[in-house]
Parts: structure tokens; sequence; C-alpha cells
């Protein structure tokens, strides 16, 4: 594993995001693993942008350093593009597809690309891409709810992803509700499996 | 992790914790035996962990009515003899400072810590004021964690210390540590003293000029013993790489961006490490600064010690240069990142900065503004009232929107524009008195009901005492909405889950003499227009009161049953394209498709149906 393994996660409230980056934290101190984590509450929560940072080793605060983090999860397309800065051509992006068009839009006072214009920009920019929709393989698992752990199983089917998927499975048992658990697992696994089947396209690593 | 586990796992394991929690986990270490609040971020988990566990803990917790009783609360059980955590957001030792002031001149018995969560860069907050100058004016002893296992050690170290020299200690965190998760190391949870009893001291406890005199002398000679305690303790403590050319200062986050810039770097340097700093341990700074060449001091948010290590430079006539936020190597304002301190230190080192390739993007990033949820009471209780101040024709430039502290401000945005003042917890009220005495215009005042009890009666009061004419809206949404949900004076239960009183904002507001008083469901448009109308042409103070519970909490209580939330649809037959629903009324969960179609997002629906009674064409129904 890399000295400081640095995970940047990018969404909108309601969405999950400090749940799979909690899950991943504890996962990683299960096995043994420094980890520190950094997490938004209050006003950014009401539908705004909401980051959470992670770094697995030797590090003492959670915020990336500016375009070095390892792997970025966005959680929603055009929030991957606010992520451009805690990135570069080497980082592995994942990417999910469905949007969550915010109102500024409809009143006309904010854009928002096409979903294929930013996926275009960003291959061009960043040499590892994996776009998927989240939600419809949410949606197939039983529950759009279950975005998160789609990506989160993405996240963990990821090149140099240091945390075991195993715990990270026992982790998730310990932290979502018993009645819906059946229906993460599937999406974690689901996520995972896309990722790797998508993976084959890639360009390999450098 | 479950949030029970704060309490129940034992010693010599480890937990993954916001640093929030390791403050509970901590107090529950230490044997506090009463905390107590008012919520506010980034403090408010330490609430929401003590509302889950206190009863089983046997700790006495309580949300107060607002941050300068929850102060005094704690104060009390100190000085009878028990150990007490006060906590609140950096603004709400505002509003505690009367009884701060004056603590720290009584002193206490039992071992008292309060904690203040800073918030530098001012995420969820009105302003970014470093409470580290609080304790240099109240003179109370601080401390700075830099992470969360130091949050619960140092609450433990902090009580005993408290206890030693009877007087409370102040524990200041920002956002990075509040927010911040990381593994902590547990110790022992020890029994908590249920009961105390006050011993009589007047002298000791009655502030009249009289005894605070002595007092005053007294606190002076603690505050000396308690710096040989700074200057010895291990606490502060140097990290040495090797070098003597450069020493950092630092304290809290602060310190972590300094030591994880110098690893990175490799710089070869000597860090000194402030955790317990104040009162300023100057022997051990003006040590320090004599095995370095030049100093950089890399603080949040004031140049605290900054001054304080120019003031012992200037006391001993020692030539050397200062780096910090005085000479702007570092920005004097805003929280710090790791680019930040490594720019500042490239600065200071080199003279300029290297050069830093970002990538970039020209598409336009669409504006995500927090909004009022799906669901969310507020949103047709302004729609309403809208359409109430329409139809009896009054102009926008002749109305002054008076708002106040809660998710209720987000009507700033367009298309409501309904808050065009708010400065502090209350202000609706007194900012709102003063525009109506001063103003003809009309002032229509927003309180919410957590806020209306934290501090809006006084303001009520003063607003019926002089006659002004003046319309309150109580948005009462049956929590305390915008830190996460906590309960209020106004809801039966209190902070360990148990029966309260209620008390009546209505009743509250008669009995004030409030000559119009009403409550309405806001969900009910044509009703609530109907009052709302009424109102605006009251010629005193009316007060209307739009209750319905918080969408969040709607959902919690939903989900904890199991029940399926109603969903809706567009009926494209019927629809006509109007986009009132999407631009008028502007619930997030509407949105304009590729074709121009209107679509609900039924992710993002919460089901609440006030939507129908929006749409003229009635296309908007029930998804069976």
């Amino acid at each position: 594993m890399k000295k400081i393994y640095k995970i940047y996660l990018i969404g909108v409230g309601g969405q999950g995001t400090i749940k799979a980056s909690t899950i991943i934290g504890e996962a990683a101190m299960k096995q043994g693993l420094n980890v520190v984590m950094s997490e938004v509450h209050g006003m950014a929560q009401r539908g705004g942008t909401v980051v959470t940072e992670l770094k697995i080793g030797d590090a003492h605060s959670p915020l990336i350093e500016e375009g070095s983090a390892d792997l970025l999860i966005a959680f929603e397309p055009a929030e991957a593009l606010k992520a451009l800065n805690k990135i570069n051509r080497q980082t592995f992006v994942i990417i999910n597809s469905s949007p969550i068009i915010p109102f500024t839009i409809s009143l006309g006072i904010s854009e928002y690309p096409e979903v294929e214009e930013i996926i275009k920009e960003l291959k061009k920019i960043i040499k590892n891409l994996l776009v998927l929709n989240a939600r419809e393989i949410a949606r197939e698992a039983g529950n759009i709810i279950s975005e998160n752990m789609v990506l989160l199983g993405a996240g963990v089917a990821s090149p140099e992803f240091p945390v075991d998927k195993e715990l990270i499975i026992q982790t998730m048992k310990e932290n979502l509700p018993l009645a819906s658990w059946e229906v993460n697992l599937r999406a974690l696994e689901n996520g995972f499996k896309k990722a790797k089947e998508l993976k084959i396209n890639l360009p390999i690593l450098n | 992790m479950k949030i029970k586990e704060i309490l129940s796992v034992e010693e010599g394991k480890k937990l993954f914790l916001l640093g929030n929690e390791a403050a509970v986990r901590g107090a529950l270490e230490a044997g506090v035996s009463v905390a107590s609040t008012y919520p506010g971020t980034p403090s408010s988990e330490i609430g929401d962990v003590f509302f889950n566990l206190a009863q089983e803990a046997g700790i006495y917790f309580e949300f107060s009515a607002n941050e300068k009783v929850a102060f005094e609360v704690s104060t009390a059980a100190a000085a009878a003899g028990l150990r007490s955590f006060v906590f609140m957001k950096h603004v709400g030792l505002n509003v505690a400072a009367d009884a701060l002031m004056s603590t720290v001149y009584t002193g206490v018995r039992g071992g008292m810590i309060i904690l203040s969560a800073d918030d530098p860069s001012m995420h969820s907050s009105q302003n970014e004021q470093d409470n580290r100058i609080m304790a240099r004016l109240a003179r109370i002893p601080l401390l700075e964690p830099s992470n969360p296992q130091e949050v619960k050690d140092l609450i433990k170290y902090g009580l005993n210390i408290s206890e030693q020299f009877e007087i409370p200690l102040l524990i200041r965190t920002t956002t990075r540590i509040s927010h911040m998760r990381g593994i902590v190391n547990l110790g022992k949870i020890i029994a908590v003293k249920k009961k105390g009893f006050f011993k009589k001291d007047p002298s000791k406890y009655v502030v009249v000029p009289q005894f605070v005199v002595q007092m005053r002398k007294r606190l002076q000679e603690k505050i000396t013993q308690i710096q040989k305690i700074t200057e010895e303790t291990n606490l502060n403590k140097i990290i040495d790489t090797g070098g003597k050319e450069l020493g950092i200062i630092s304290s809290g986050a602060a310190f972590n961006y300094v030591i994880d810039v110098v690893q990175e770097m490799g710089l070869k340097t000597r860090i000194l490490k402030l955790a317990f700093s104040y009162p300023f341990p100057e022997q051990t700074v003006l040590d320090f600064i004599n095995t370095v060449d030049k100093v950089l001091i890399v603080e949040e948010v004031e140049p605290v010690m900054e001054q304080g290590v120019l003031a012992i430079l200037g006391r001993y006539s020692i030539n050397k240069r200062v780096y910090g936020k005085l000479d702007e190597t570092l920005p004097l304002m805003y929280e710090f990142n790791p680019d930040i301190v490594s720019s500042g230190i490239e600065k200071m080192i080199n003279g300029k900065l290297r050069e830093r390739k970002q990538l970039k993007t020209n598409l336009p990033l669409p504006l995500r503004p927090p909004v009022l949820c799906p669901g969310c009471p507020h949103r047709p209780a302004y729609y309403a009232l809208k359409r109430a101040i329409r139809k009896l024709r009054l102009k926008e430039e002749d109305i002054i929107y008076s708002s106040d502290i809660g998710c209720y401000a987000l009507a700033l945005q367009p298309p409501y524009n309904m808050a065009d003042y708010c400065i502090c917890m209350g202000s609706s009220l007194g900012i709102g008195s003063g525009f109506a005495k001063t103003t003809s215009q009309r002032v229509i005042a927003f309180i919410g009901d957590s806020t209306f009890f934290h501090a809006g009666m006084p303001g009520l009061v003063n607003a019926i005492h002089h006659k002004e004419k003046l319309l309150l809206v109580v948005m009462d949404n049956r929590t305390t909405g915008m830190t996460g949900g906590q309960p209020h004076p106004g809801i039966p239960i209190d902070g360990q889950g148990n029966p309260a009183q209620e008390i009546s904002i209505e009743e509250v507001a008669r009995g004030m003499g409030a000559g119009l008083v009403k409550t309405i469901d806001p969900f009910s448009l044509k009703e609530a227009e109907e009052v709302f109308i009424e109102a605006l042409q009251f010629e005193e103070v009316a007060v209307i009161i739009t209750k319905h519970p918080c969408a969040m909490i709607i959902n919690a209580v939903g989900n904890k049953k199991g029940e399926k939330k109603p969903g809706y649809k567009i009926n494209q037959e019927k629809c006509n394209c109007c986009l009132l629903c999407v631009n008028s009324f502007t619930c997030p969960a509407f949105f304009v498709a590729k074709d121009n179609s209107v679509n609900i997002n039924s992710l993002l629906c919460n089901g609440c149906g006030v939507c129908v009674q929006v749409c003229p064409k009635k296309a908007i129904e029930v998804i069976k």
C-alpha cells in the first residue's frame, strides 16, 4: 500500500456519502491501519454539496492536499467537476452518472452541463475514469436509496484500494439497518461487479 | 458503529469516533454527572450522543433553553461538587458570556469543562470569532485538542485541573476537530456521583462588590499557579525533525497541517505543539525560541499566540524574525489546510511559491446552495404568506423581512427573497422592532420555535410593550431543525427522552399581551393565506404560529415504523407547464426534463403532497 492513501468523496446532501465514508474508515481501523476522516455537517447538508475526505496511513490531518487524491468517488456527475483541484491525471475516478439537478437551474441562475458532456470532459483530463449509473444499479438491487453502497462497492473494486472487501461488508452490517441489509449488500456487490467489468476497458495504470 | 457503543465498548478497545463523539466518551471516563447544552453546529453531535445514552449512563443531560441557562445549570452542578460539562458553538459562548465571566471569579468545587466549538471559515455560522480570545478575556485556562483522541483525553485531564484549582476550564475545538473522525483508544468508564451538596459560602458564590474584590485576587493567584502547569506539562511538547533553523509553534487543527507538511516536504525543523495554551507558557516558548533561528506561528483564526510570542521577544529584547499572520506569511482569516500551510512555509523559505498545476474545466459548475428540504413546512408557510402579500397589493420594497437563525433563513434564496436581515439568535424581534419604529415599512419577523424560546421571548415582550406594528411568524416545526432535530421547551420530551412539560408558544404570546395570536397548519395553503391576510392588516403585534413537524422528523418516525411515504407524479396530459411548482413553490423534488415536461424526482420527494394544492391544473397525483 502507498504510505498514505487518500480518498475524496463528493456528493449532495442526503445521498449517504458520510455513511459510505465512515464504513471505509471503520473497516480500515479493523484492518489495523491508521485512518483519519473529515466530514461536513449542518447547513451544507440541506441539499448542498457534501464532501468527506479520508486518509489511510500515517497522516494527522484528513484534509487532502491539492491534486493528490488517489481515489475520487463522485456521487453526482457535476459534483465531480468541483473536485478537480483535489485530483491529478493518475487519480482513479468513479462517477455516478445519475444527476441531481439543483433548483438554481430551473430558476435560470445557474447552468447544468449535459451529463455526456461532463463525462467527455473528464475523459480528456483523467486517465482512469469509471462511469456507472449507481441509481439504476441500486434500483435493480431493490432500492435507489442504496446508491451509496453501489458506489462504495465500485470504490472497493478500484485497483489500489487498501481495505479488504470482507471487512467492508462486516462494517456495513454494523452500521446499516438490519431491515435493508440484503438490499444494501446486493447494491455493494453489484457495484463491485460492475466496476470490475468496466475496468477491463481502462488504460493500464502507471 | 452504533451510538450506544460509545458507552458499551470497554477499556482497551478502539472506536472510530467523531471529535464530538469522543467528547462524550471523555465525559464518561471522567465521571461527569451533569451535561448541558443548546445545540449549535459544529458542537451539535455531542448533545445527540448524550440524548441517546445519558439515561443509561446515569448522567443528567439537558437541552437547555439557551447557552446561558445551559452554562448556569452546569455551573450549579459544579458548585455542588459534581463534575459537569457544558458545550456549545462558539457564538453560543457569547450568549453564556455573562455567566462565564463571573463563574471564573466564583470558581467551582467539582470539575467543570466548557467546550466551545469554533467554526473557522463559517461553514455553519454567522462569524468566525476565535474563542481563545474569550479565554484571555475571562481568564479561563484553555485546552486545544488536535484530534478526537485528544478531545477525549483533554476532557479528563481538564476536569482534574479544574477540581485541583477550583476553576472551570475551556476547551476550544474547531470544525475540523469536532467533525474529524479518528481512532480513539478507550479508557475505563467510572461511576457517576448522582447528587451533590451545596455548602453555603456567600463570600465565594455571591458576586457583590464586597466579595468580588477578593475573588478577583484569588483568580489571579490561580492563573499564576496554573501557568506553572502549562510550563511543565507534557501536553505542550516539542517534535524535533532535526533542524534548528526554523521553529514552528502551533496548536489545534493547524498543528495537523504543520506536521503533515513537514513530513511531506522532509523539512528539518522543531515544532512546539501547545495543547494547554492559556495561561500562555512564556518560559517554554522563550526556551523554544532560543533554540531556533526564526519562528513561524501557525494558528487559526486570530494571531493570538503570535502576539504572545512578539511580547516575549520584546520583553527580553530578542531580535528574531517572527513569521505568521501579522506579516501575512499566512492568511489573516478563514481556516487553514495543508496547502495554505505549505504555501506559507515555502514563501518563508524561498520567498516565493512553487508553481502548482491544477486540473481545470471550462464547463459551468451548477450552484447548489442549501435549500429547504422537500416536504419542509416552512416552504408552504412562505408560499401562503407571499400570496397574501400579493393579494393585499403590498410592494416588496415596502416590506422588511426580519429573519432569524435557523433553516427558515434559507428563504433568502430566490424566488422567495424573504430574509432581509439576520444577525444572531432572537434578533428578528429586536431588529424588527427597531425597523417598525424608525421606518414606515411593514415589518414581518420570522423565528423558529427553538429560537423563540432561546432568545425570542424578550424581543417579543419588548415589541408588544412598545406597541410595534409587527407581524411575527413563529415557524414551529416542532424541533431544533438546522442542528439535526433536538427537542426544546415546546416539545413534551427532555434531553434524556423523558416526558417534559410542553410550553405553548400560543399561550406565551397571549400571556405577553399580543393582540392577535393564531396557530395554523401551513399545509392547508388556503387557510394559511386567509389568516396571513388578516394578520397583515392588524395594526399592532400579531403572532401567527405555523405549526407542522419538520420533514426530517416525519421521515425518521416513518422509517422507524417501516411506513412507506406516498409518492406523487405529474399527469402529463393535465400539466400545461405553467411551472408554478418549479419556479414559485420551488420544491427541490421537481425538475424539468429535456423534453420540457415537468417531473418529480422520487428519490427526493418526501410525499408531503402540498404541491397538489399549488397546481392550478390538478395535474399532480398520488401514485397508487
